[in-house]
């Protein structure tokens, strides 16, 4: 039996407002503009962060519109074969050509790398891109291959038995982000 | 429930896709939505994804099935397996072998997934009773071909829509046909309604049992059903007596322009292949406005991937 | 005989070769003399020398057998040795063990052997075969040389050397000219033609019944009308020569009902049925399992209990096996190319009595008169009875004794069992004929402390190898 306690609220509802912006700021900072930039967000909530953040880069850059895409990366895991259950494949929508863009993927944690890893690859089979740049609302550390983010709302330090959960109003009807302690005590 | 495979309802788990005889809705439908991502897929610039890399696959063919088999190959290779091939018209069956001694010196060499067509009722399911590999059945004998099943379920559901409550006509060799069995199973299993069509000579006796209603009138299927899907006539029934001449099959089942026309509706065809044309499909047809036939061939792609996909994250015997 | 003795002591028997044996408090049952009682019986020299009260001064083995039933020894006049020609898949001496762990005390042995049994030759080989062992083996001959359906087989020297029946069993014979001469042939010399019912231009290619499941599973289907028609054939024919017709392993209630009518005009024609197709269905195949392939195939539960009810009440004669052994590399193989048949010796007994007679299907009488008594008159072989004089000729079965069928653990060859692992009540705990005891050591350990009045058997076997 697995049980579960909140343990803090890292993020709460303005506080995510205020980390897109920056993180919408910093996105086309880097890449001098939004002329080339599009989003790509990872199923489940990446994809609405990444709708998010092309709003708030459309704002700043005059109402410009910003493409952005859904990937499912179920296809390209690297554990599909060895773990005991299989998630459910799902559409990825990327109705542009990526080819010489600036994709800039978006997730909500990034933790081990492997799904950023695993992106990637799905990503460079729609074309090639001129870059390719990820953008996370929590980096908790726990990296298990040379990945890194390039527009982090947050850095975390966790232990394996923490969890981090991000709420999206879109998916979970709030905003926020909070860090539970599981423990496997029986009840 | 057929005891052919072995399924978990929570969730639904296909370790063998043996037939589709007893497999429940959401299994089929799970199976067809990720054909759908698979035929999303196929339309970019790479056609292909890493999933079963290191997924070793054996296609065995027992019988002659060109098209089966390269369909197979081509999803196998999509989903980056290794895949081998064998393939055998009785050849190593005339020097004494048995198919369990063939299999099993196939399987030695490391093979996750067995995809096998063989002429044998049963021999699928015979082999998923007796060795580790995951078993595809690519067609049995007069039993099942469930990929074809599925395929044509896939084909039907992106024309019409749902499967639930459509009007599937099968038409033609009923009896011998794997084609029709797997149809009937899964589209029943999936709420539509199928009758079956053809000479009393070509439809068990027992067809009923199956769940389907026989309508032995032609003019009166078509005005009934949503989607007519058109069986091959194996050329060998006239020899065994049960047809005539293939002049007299064409003249109360051939599927002709003429019929279509008099049912004064929207009729979708579809036809396994290989197609006599002139025989159980006329060529204004099976080319004409009505026809879903080439749509089929690429749905048979994706929908090979999904369930070689589905099948390889599975643990056998996973409880 | 030494070698069968050693076969035996491996797989759990005993052999008690004394004079003088006495089984106390068994009920006895022999349906010829309305016997049915409790009571003790002694055998001495091979004849039943007492019935009643045990002797107080009486010398000799006690084997207490309370709660045991004795009848007249069952007799299987449908069974496949495969001996010359098969040895690989059973011997007559393994069958002749199958058959005694099942309780039988003689069977009657098909001639689809290789070559068949269609010469005198070949039959005294396998009647020397059985030769010292307790159950009697009576070869049925060939109706047609070498069963190819062509010309008659030699029948007048055949029924010289005793032989009592002919049969082409296997395959019918197709010919219905070739059939009328064989009945006339054999009438005159009172001999009874089995014939395998099977029409087979209506079941070429089938592999199992034609019916809900064979549509399903795809399975070339062996319609009931084929055995109809050959029924009604035979039943004609036989009324036509007056020849002695007996129909072998009959599956089909259209088949039963036309036994039905031919008795009750008064024709003198016999039927057999097997317990698969007393308590299988077509069902049962939906795991294409070959070991539920057999010929005639398993028919429907409306069948059953037609057949069931053709037997209650005599319509079918005779309860028989058609056991049909075959390895398991031979039924491994794809369901269509699997060989027809499956074991029967072994289980008939418990089958029968857990289904049929302790559901109240079958009274225990008829049940004995089907498997001992009926199928000797049909042979015109001599009449096995529990009488003061006669040769001992006993099926020892304990009613109560629960047992598991495994199929890795036949007394036969062969393994090809379609009950593996039923749980069934009532088995053979010993069988005697020809002088000799058999006794199944497992089944009287059940009987632990009886030593008043006998010594556990295993002692009894050890001193028996001692001297
Ligand atoms: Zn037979």
């Amino acid at each position: 039996m697995t049980t579960e306690r909140t343990k803090a609220c890292i993020i709460d509802r303005v506080g995510m407002e205020r980390t897109l912006a920056r993180l919408a700021a910093e996105i086309v900072e880097r890449n001098r503009g939004a002329g080339n930039i599009a989003l790509i967000g990872i199923r489940t909530r990446g994809a609405p962060l990444a709708h998010r953040l092309a709003k708030l880069i459309s704002s700043l850059e005059g109402g410009k519109n910003i493409p952005v895409g859904i990937l499912d990366i179920t296809l390209y895991r690297d554990d599909y074969l060895i773990s005991r259950k299989t998630p459910k494949v799902r559409a990825t929508e990327i109705p542009f050509d990526i080819q010489d863009r600036a994709v800039v993927l978006v997730d909500d944690v990034l933790y081990t790398g492997r799904t950023v890893r695993a992106a990637i690859d799905a990503v460079l089979d729609y074309g090639r891109p001129d870059r390719i740049q990820l953008a996370v609302l929590v980096d908790r550390g726990g990296r298990e291959m040379p990945v890194a983010g390039d527009f982090v709302g947050k850095k975390l330090v966790t232990s394996p038995g923490e969890e981090v959960r991000v709420h999206l109003e879109e998916v979970d009807g709030r905003d926020e982000v909070i860090i539970v302690e599981l423990s496997s005590e029986s009840a | 429930m057929s005891p052919h495979n072995k399924i978990d309802l929570e969730p639904p788990v296909l370790t063998h896709l043996l037939g589709l005889d007893g497999v429940p809705e959401p299994v089929i439908t799970e199976i067809l939505d990720t054909a759908e991502n698979f035929l999303a897929v196929l339309e970019r610039p790479i056609p292909k994804v890493p999933s079963l890399r290191g997924v070793t696959v054996a296609n065995l063919f027992f019988e002659n099935s060109t098209r089966t088999r390269i369909s197979f190959e081509l999803a196998e290779k999509r989903l980056s397996a290794d895949t081998i091939n064998f393939s055998t018209s009785g050849s190593s069956v005339a020097k004494g072998e048995t198919l369990l001694d063939t299999v099993k010196n196939i399987e030695a060499m490391k093979v996750d997934v067995v995809v096998m067509r063989h002429w044998a009722a049963g021999s699928s399911k015979f082999l998923a009773d007796r060795i580790d590999a995951k078993v595809v059945n690519a067609g049995d004998g007069t039993h099942e071909h469930p990929t074809q099943g599925l395929l044509d379920m896939l084909t039907i559901r992106r024309k019409l829509g749902a499967l639930k409550g459509l009007k599937v006509l099968i038409l033609g060799d009923i009896a011998h046909s794997r084609v029709a069995r797997s149809n009937i199973f899964g589209l029943l299993n999936c709420g539509a309604e199928v009758k079956v069509c053809g000479p009393a000579t070509l439809i068990p006796r027992e067809a009923e049992s199956l769940g389907v209603e026989v309508i032995p009138d032609l003019d009166e299927g078509l005005k009934w059903c949503n989607v007519v899907n058109v069986l091959r006539l194996q050329l060998e029934r006239m020899s065994q007596g049960l047809i005539p001449s293939l002049r007299d099959y064409q003249r109360r089942y051939g599927l002709t322009r003429l019929r279509l026309e008099k049912a004064a509706k929207d009729i979708v065809v579809m036809h396994p292949g290989p197609m006599n044309r002139g025989v159980e499909i006329d060529s204004n047809v099976a080319d004409g406005p009505w026809s879903v036939i080439l749509s089929q061939v690429k749905h048979g792609v994706a929908v090979r991937m999904a369930a070689l996909f589905l099948i390889s994250g599975r643990e056998k015997d996973e409880g | 005989m030494s070698n069968f003795r050693i076969n035996l002591q491996q797989t759990g028997w005993h052999c008690l070769t004394d004079e003088r044996i006495a089984f106390i408090g068994a009920r006895l049952i022999d349906p010829q003399i309305n016997l049915d009682a409790v009571q003790d019986i002694i055998i001495e020299s091979g004849r039943i020398a007492h019935i009643g009260k045990f002797p107080a001064n009486w010398q000799g083995e006690r084997i207490k057998a309370a709660g045991n039933i004795i009848c007249p020894g069952f007799f299987d006049m449908h069974t496949h040795l495969r001996e010359p020609g098969f040895e690989h898949k059973e011997s007559v001496l393994s069958g002749c063990l199958a058959a005694a762990a099942g309780g039988f005390t003689g069977v009657a042995c098909m001639p689809n052997t290789d070559p068949a049994i269609d010469t005198p030759g070949i039959v005294q080989f396998i009647r020397q075969q059985a030769e010292g062992q307790p159950v009697e083996v009576h070869p049925v001959a060939a109706v047609t040389k070498g069963r190819k359906g062509e010309v008659l087989s030699e029948m007048v020297e055949l029924a010289e050397c005793g032989v009592t029946a002919f049969s082409d069993d296997g395959s019918p014979v197709a010919s219905a000219g070739l059939m009328r001469r064989a009945m006339e042939y054999a009438k005159m010399l009172k001999a009874v033609i089995i014939e395998h019912c099977e029409e087979p231009t209506l079941t070429a290619n089938g592999v199992m019944h034609e019916g809900a499941f064979s549509t399903r599973l795809g399975l070339p289907g062996w319609p009931s009308v084929g055995e109809e028609l050959a029924v009604q054939r035979n039943i004609s024919l036989a009324g036509y020569t007056g020849g002695r017709l007996h129909i072998a392993h009959i599956s089909t209630r259209a088949g039963a009902e036309l036994v039905r009518r031919a008795k009750q005009e008064g024709m003198n024609i016999t039927a057999e049925v097997t317990p698969q197709h007393l308590t299988l269905t077509c069902e049962m195949l939906t795991g294409y399992d070959s070991d539920f392939k057999v010929n005639p195939p398993l028919r429907e539960t409306e069948d059953c209990e037609i057949l069931l009810q053709a037997l209650a009440d005599g319509v079918i004669d005779c309860i028989a096996t058609d056991h049909a052994p075959h390895t398991d590399d031979e039924k491994a193989v794809e369901f269509i190319r699997a060989p027809f048949g499956m074991l029967g010796l072994e289980t008939a007994l418990g089958v029968i009595y857990t289904k049929l007679v302790l559901s109240g299907k079958l009274s225990l009488t008829r049940f004995i008169d089907a498997m001992s008594v009926k199928p000797r008159q049909i042979l015109n072989l001599p009449a096995a009875t529990i009488a003061v004089g006669a040769p001992a000729n006993l099926t020892i079965f304990d009613p109560n004794l629960k047992w598991t069928v495994d199929r890795n653990k036949m007394n036969s060859k062969s393994h090809n069992t379609p009950f593996h692992s039923w749980e069934l009540t009532g088995r053979a705990v010993g069988v005697v004929n020809r002088g000799i005891v058999w006794m199944i050591k497992q089944a009287l350990l059940c009987y632990p402390e009886q030593s008043e009045v006998s010594r556990p058997l295993f002692q009894m076997s050890a001193s028996l190898r001692s001297a």
